[in-house]
């Protein structure tokens, strides 16, 4: 689903990924961890089309980026630590416009279908900028996947979300967003990560340090392959 | 290489994307801004207040009395939708940035232009509604007879103009340290033609001159227009594009 | 760190000398002018001036396009030099142009298509380097410097063209065109255009100049990203 081969990012002179070797099979759920800096929303940015790279050859469900971007953005939907979301809008608004950028077809009965899966169905007439943040999010992996697309991308979902709104999104994130399709997430929450993941993959110093996968782990945890793979 | 690659993008985005599909993106985010502006009523409140206040201030500062109000009507006009257009501008795209809402709208299969056209539409749309409120309000206020087709032609071409010239460069200015202060100082030299061109054509029509006499003036305001809608759609994709 | 070239190094001193001579043809070869007097041979120099603010002009819009085209760096820091240079000359044409001005038309200033133009394009240049400013990082930077560069370049002419509407009392040369004419003789036509000739070489090494400076800068950021991580 996902190949990347020697992925080179550069930001003026810094040079942010240094030749990154990736690769995601259809239905697998990778975790991306790594310290700040280590260049993680960079390289899910390009994952997402939204920014281009310096140097590499990438494959998103089976087109090449950047070169036939608006085929991949289709399959793709992305989760990021900010919204995403118009907040005078209501949440019913902002998936009718998604909807449409997306051209969605059946788009009433569809919205419907993901306001009842994200547990929103009772607020669809308010307006975001009245949600919580845990709701925020909800909403936005509901805009996410109203296109059904077949590769989700999350940078770092957790961020400024309560013990409640967590476990929420643990919920929705296995039984909605995940369900079917190929997962990268990236994230500092090394416990939830554990349960949801299928490999663990270590970003450090712009290239994947560290690899493993679910079996790999059954006699340690993620923390535990996390301090060692930085300390090599 | 990566030139190659994107040619090879935009020609996709050109066959693959027929007109309908593009149409109705634009069409979209047009529709979006309007329905929240409809909800908050935040863009149009500033704007309208500012224009108001602005004029206010020119009654003082210029002492209109009842001679003068015909020559310098539109010079008063026209620098008051010049800057409460930029409140406008400013504000809209200050949505788009900053709950990464850019970012949204570049996720969705949706040609660049669109996203520049819906914007341009919507920010037209706010400039225009408070110029409609704006104008019977100082004909009101000035005992100016303001209902003049001629003048509501010029006013529909300079805004045109500038909103074209403003939502390319308010995409940019949100982007940088500065924002807001930036955009007046990068937007009001370049659309300097307009304002100079719509100030003359509408002091002529309100001073009821032959229509000939503002023609130099007014296909000066659709040379340009056309021009840098032409110009600005094409370099709007660098802009939102890393 | 690299010197000069040899070449710049013969430019330098070329570039004095000849400035020197320029001096002299305006001061003791040219003739005084019939109806304006010395202040006249201020036009010399403004028009020379002026003539290298354009060069500066034109090849920071050709850079503009040869950034977005290429999307090559170098091209930045030739777009930035032009600018300067523009600005700086640009800046010294209206000030020579004041001078002249005020004896000539008894006012430091006037409203007049040219001039108007000449102070809206300063503008944009000062616009332009805040923009450059505002942003931290420089392939956003180049890119959004190259597309204001292009913008702010149409709308030049377009500006001309619309206070062209109004009556011009700038002399004119060459070509019709409202406005008092001055008389010219063919020493005067020389000494103009040899201090054209004079200040196009001074651009050169100017260009240069500041070209060398930002490629230098830039390998001072090089060096301080591999030594302080």
């Amino acid at each position: 689903m996902i190949e990347v081969k020697k992925l080179v990012k550069r930001f003026g002179l810094k040079t942010v990924l240094c030749g990154l070797d990736f690769e995601v099979k259809g239905g697998e759920f990778v975790a991306l961890l790594g310290p700040n800096g280590a260049g993680k929303t960079t390289f899910l940015r390009i994952l997402a089309s939204l920014s281009r790279p310096s140097m590499g050859e990438i494959r998103v469900a089976g087109y090449r980026l950047p070169g036939q971007a608006a085929a991949v953005r289709r399959k793709l939907g992305v989760v990021s630590h900010l919204p995403l979301l118009y907040g005078d809008l209501t949440a019913e608004e902002n998936l009718r416009f998604y909807g449409r950028m997306y051209d969605v077809p059946n788009l009433k009965a569809r919205i419907t279908e993901v306001l009842e899966l994200i547990g929103l169905a009772t607020c669809r007439r308010d307006l975001v900028r009245t949600f919580s943040r845990g709701m925020q999010q909800r909403l936005a992996i509901g805009r996410a996947i109203l296109h059904d697309p077949e590769i989700v991308l999350f940078d770092e979902p957790y961020t400024g979300l309560d013990q409640d709104a967590c476990d929420m999104l643990d919920a929705i994130l296995r039984d909605v967003a995940a369900r079917g399709r190929t997962v990268a997430m990236s994230s500092h929450d090394l416990a939830r990560v554990e349960d949801l993941a299928s490999r663990f993959d270590i970003l450090s110093r712009g290239v994947i340090a560290a690899s493993a996968t679910r079996d790999d782990l059954r006699n340690s945890n993620v923390f535990a392959f996390y301090k060692q793979s930085l300390a090599g | 290489m990566a030139r190659l690659q994107n040619i090879d993008r935009r020609q996709l985005s050109i066959v693959h994307r027929p007109l309908a599909g593009f149409l109705k993106a634009v069409a979209a985010i047009a529709w979006k801004d309007l329905v929240a502006e409809l909800h908050s009523r935040e863009l149009i409140s500033a704007m309208l207040v500012f224009a108001l206040l602005v004029i206010l201030i020119f009654n003082f500062a210029l002492e209109l009395d009842v001679k003068a109000r015909a020559t310098i009507s539109s010079g008063v006009l026209w620098v008051t939708f010049a800057f409460a257009g930029t409140l406008g501008l400013n504000r809209s795209m200050a949505v788009e940035k900053d709950r990464g809402c850019l970012d949204g709208l570049l996720l969705a299969p949706v040609d660049r232009a669109a996203i520049y056209f819906g914007k341009m539409i919507s920010n037209l749309a706010f400039m225009l509604i408070v110029e409609a409120i704006v104008l019977p309000v100082y004909s009101v206020l000035y005992n100016t007879k303001l209902f003049n087709p001629g003048l509501v032609g010029v006013i529909l071409l300079g805004s045109i103009g500038y909103v074209v010239v403003g939502t390319l460069l308010s995409a940019m200015a949100i982007q940088t340290r500065t924002r807001d202060i930036l955009l007046p100082i990068l937007l009001f030299p370049v659309v300097l033609p307009i304002i100079v061109a719509a100030v003359k054509a509408s002091s002529g029509f309100l001073q009821g001159l032959e229509m000939a006499e503002m023609m130099p003036q007014i296909r000066l305001l659709v040379f340009y227009d056309v021009i840098f809608i032409a110009v600005s759609f094409m370099l709007f994709d660098y802009v939102v594009e890393e | 760190m690299p010197s000069q070239p040899r070449v710049l190094q013969v430019l330098n001193i070329l570039s004095a000398c000849l400035l020197l001579v320029a001096f002299g043809m305006v001061l003791f070869y040219a003739p005084i002018e019939r109806v304006m007097g010395a202040v006249q041979k201020v036009f010399y120099f403004h028009v020379a001036t002026a003539w290298v603010g354009m060069l500066g002009f034109i090849a920071a819009a050709m850079t503009g396009i040869a950034y977005l085209r290429t999307q090559n760096p170098k091209w930045d820091i030739v777009e930035v030099a032009a600018v300067e240079i523009s600005l700086v000359f640009f800046f010294i044409a209206i000030v020579l142009g004041s001078i002249w001005a005020r004896p000539a038309w008894g006012t430091w200033w006037t409203w007049e298509p040219r001039l108007t133009t000449a102070a809206i394009l300063e503008m944009i240049y000062v616009a332009y380097l805040l923009l450059r400013q505002g942003i931290e990082e420089p392939d956003r930077r180049a890119r959004f410097s190259a597309i204001y560069t292009l913008v702010g370049g149409l709308s030049i002419p377009v500006t001309f063209l619309s206070i062209r509407l109004f009556r011009t009392i700038h002399p004119v040369i060459f070509g019709s065109g409202l406005g008092e004419k001055m008389s010219m003789t063919t020493p005067m036509y020389v000494t103009m255009f040899s201090n054209i000739a004079v200040f196009s070489i001074i651009f050169s090494t100017l260009f240069w100049h500041r070209i060398r400076l930002g490629r230098l800068a830039e390998k001072v950021e090089q060096l301080k990203l591999k030594f302080m991580p």
